[in-house]
């Protein structure tokens, strides 16, 4: 079944085309990699997916709703580029904000916080404030976040940017099993290439058009080489 | 070479930023401008309503440089309604100068000028005057003017930049993008902004009112909570301003960019300076300005003891700005989030 169905959806800002024709199918309770350079247009794709932006032309259905929808941004957790964290605060008043926003009672919202920052092992730094946290706590509160009201559908754009080889691991451990043991389906972005191995299915993109998609050893195979680079190479015009 | 290298560099850094440079350049020219108009503008004539009085003496009165007008019957009511400086009528044989004294120095200008033409007029050996005050006395100051105006600034000018730049940090550091990807509305996030500042320049205005009144002895001779109640109002208009204006900056420093652009221009026409010597579409400018309105309501209230009924209508064009400019507010978020 697929919860995310792109139909023909395109975007341009100033007349430049950001995102050109696209139609994409993410199936449910996958890791679905957004793979492509920078600036091909990957975050402008999720944000029309989650619905911050407006498509131009075309029709995005997220749970076969329409998008922008209201009652979809309760399915969908986001977590963006930038930390975006109100550095001010604590760690636990951070999740306690969101999940206000979200509305659930004191004792869920005691529960979610509970269950979100042991998922990132943030339990021990709730009470300290976010401006002395490091790079990689920032990024693991920013995806516990993304995670406090239960998203159906997780889209985590470049979660793994400026983190140590060690957590990269270990969120993708945790990545997978949120997959595996809750159902979840998991759209990231990434420009690493080890990462998008990794990935269920791949949508590799360039100039705002989406090049290749298909299972990794698929795209591989199909394009006879040994690594996603190639992929690009072989298609023309390097990265 | 080195020193050269950032000179070099502060240049093309400059250059980029056109905002910058059309501030540094333009707005000097811009708020000299308005002060030249200010500064330069003759005052306007002094005006004297005369009563009862013999013809000697409204001839002498009328060769001087009062504007001077002849009435059977007057009273302070119509006085405070025709903004006349000066009303000087018999009482006996004594004679009795009643002075609006909305402005310390008109009323001093106008117990100088009609000295000289009296005693010009070898009138000397007339009685002495006997001057009354509508408004303060004649220990009144300058200070106690425009010392209500400033209270309406202070707030203004803090809610307007901390407001403003609290909600650019909000755009900056993405959380708002980030606010904006959960169930919330639009309204909802500048209500809540609304609210949550309110809060603090509410505490500010108290503060500040109350050690005005209090510590300074600023004059009030009205209700301390007409004066609450107005600030409240210019509090929230200078935060959904500053929230608003904050989506045309992309950093702190543009944010105080709109310093002389927003608040300068706004303090020259809210009765610091007299404007009425100023020309007629000068003077109309200030009707667009929310300090226009603040602070004729608060030297209303403060200085001359107005009650609600008589600031009705600056309360209510200040409860108008606030209106539009939250309802601006909560459509240029759509900018983050299509709905």
């Amino acid at each position: 079944m697929n919860v995310i169905n792109l139909q023909n959806v395109s975007k341009s800002f100033k007349r430049k085309h950001v995102i050109k024709p696209t139609t994409l199918k993410i199936e449910e309770k996958k890791i679905f990699g957004l793979l492509g350079p920078s600036g091909c247009g990957k975050t402008t794709l999720i944000k029309l997916i989650v619905g911050m932006l407006k498509a131009d032309l075309g029709e995005i259905t997220v749970l076969d709703r329409q998008v922008p929808n209201a009652s979809l941004l309760r399915e969908i957790g986001y977590m963006a580029q930038s930390d975006a964290l109100y550095t001010a605060l604590t760690g636990e008043q951070n999740l306690e904000f969101f999940a206000k926003l979200f509305g659930f009672s004191k004792s869920e919202r005691k529960e979610r916080i509970q269950y979100a920052s042991t998922i990132v092992q943030l339990t021990k730094d709730l009470n300290v404030p976010v401006s002395s946290y490091s790079g990689g706590m920032k990024r693991r509160l920013s995806l516990a976040i993304a995670l406090i009201q239960d998203p159906k559908i997780l889209i985590l754009d470049e979660p793994t940017v400026g983190i140590d080889p060690l957590l990269k691991k270990s969120i993708w451990t945790e990545l997978e099993r949120l997959k595996d043991e809750e159902g979840k389906t998991i759209v990231i972005t990434t420009h690493v290439m080890d990462e998008a191995e990794k990935c269920d299915h791949l949508a590799m993109m360039r100039d705002g058009e989406i090049i290749a998609t298909g299972k990794p050893l698929e795209i591989k195979a199909h394009y006879q080489v040994q690594n996603f680079d190639d992929v690009f190479l072989k298609i023309g015009g390097g990265l | 070479m080195r020193t050269l290298a950032l000179v070099n560099r502060i240049i093309q850094q400059l250059r980029k930023d056109k905002r910058t440079l059309a501030l540094l350049f333009v707005a000097p020219l811009l708020v000299l401008t308005l002060m030249y108009f200010i500064f330069d503008s003759e005052t306007s004539e002094l005006k004297l309503v005369v009563t009862d009085m013999n013809e000697r003496v409204i001839e002498i009165l009328e060769e001087s440089e009062f504007e001077i007008f002849k009435e059977d019957y007057y009273s302070i009511e119509q006085m405070t309604k025709d903004k006349v400086d000066g009303w000087l009528q018999n009482d006996e044989d004594e004679m009795v100068l009643t002075l609006l004294n909305d402005q310390p120095s008109r009323s001093s200008a106008v117990k100088m000028l009609l000295a000289q033409t009296l005693s010009a007029g070898n009138m000397a050996a007339n009685p002495s005057i006997d001057t009354e005050y509508i408004y303060g006395n004649e220990e009144t100051k300058i200070f106690d003017i425009f010392s209500p105006m400033l209270v309406g600034f202070f707030v203004f000018f803090f809610v307007f930049l901390i407001a403003g730049i609290a909600l650019l940090n909000e755009r900056t550091s993405g959380t708002l993008e980030r606010l904006l990807a959960t169930p919330i509305k639009r309204y909802e996030i500048v209500a809540g902004y609304v609210v949550g500042y309110g809060l603090f320049a509410l505490v500010q205005t108290i503060i500040v009112v109350l050690y005005s009144v209090h510590v300074l002895d600023i004059v009030l001779e009205g209700s301390i909570w007409l004066v609450l109640l107005i600030n409240i109002l210019v509090a929230f208009v200078a935060l959904s301003l500053g929230t608003l204006l904050s989506s045309f900056a992309s950093s702190e420093f543009q944010m105080v960019q709109f310093i002389p652009l927003v608040i300068v221009p706004q303090v020259f026409f809210s009765g610091i300076f007299p404007i009425d010597g100023m020309a007629e579409w000068l003077q109309q400018l200030g009707k667009i300005m929310p300090l226009y309105y603040a602070s004729n309501a608060l030297n209303g209230v403060m200085y001359k003891g107005f009650t609600f009924s008589d600031i009705t209508l600056e309360l209510f064009v200040l409860f108008i700005f606030a209106i539009v400019f939250i309802s601006l507010n909560i459509i240029s978020l759509k900018k983050y989030r299509s709905i």
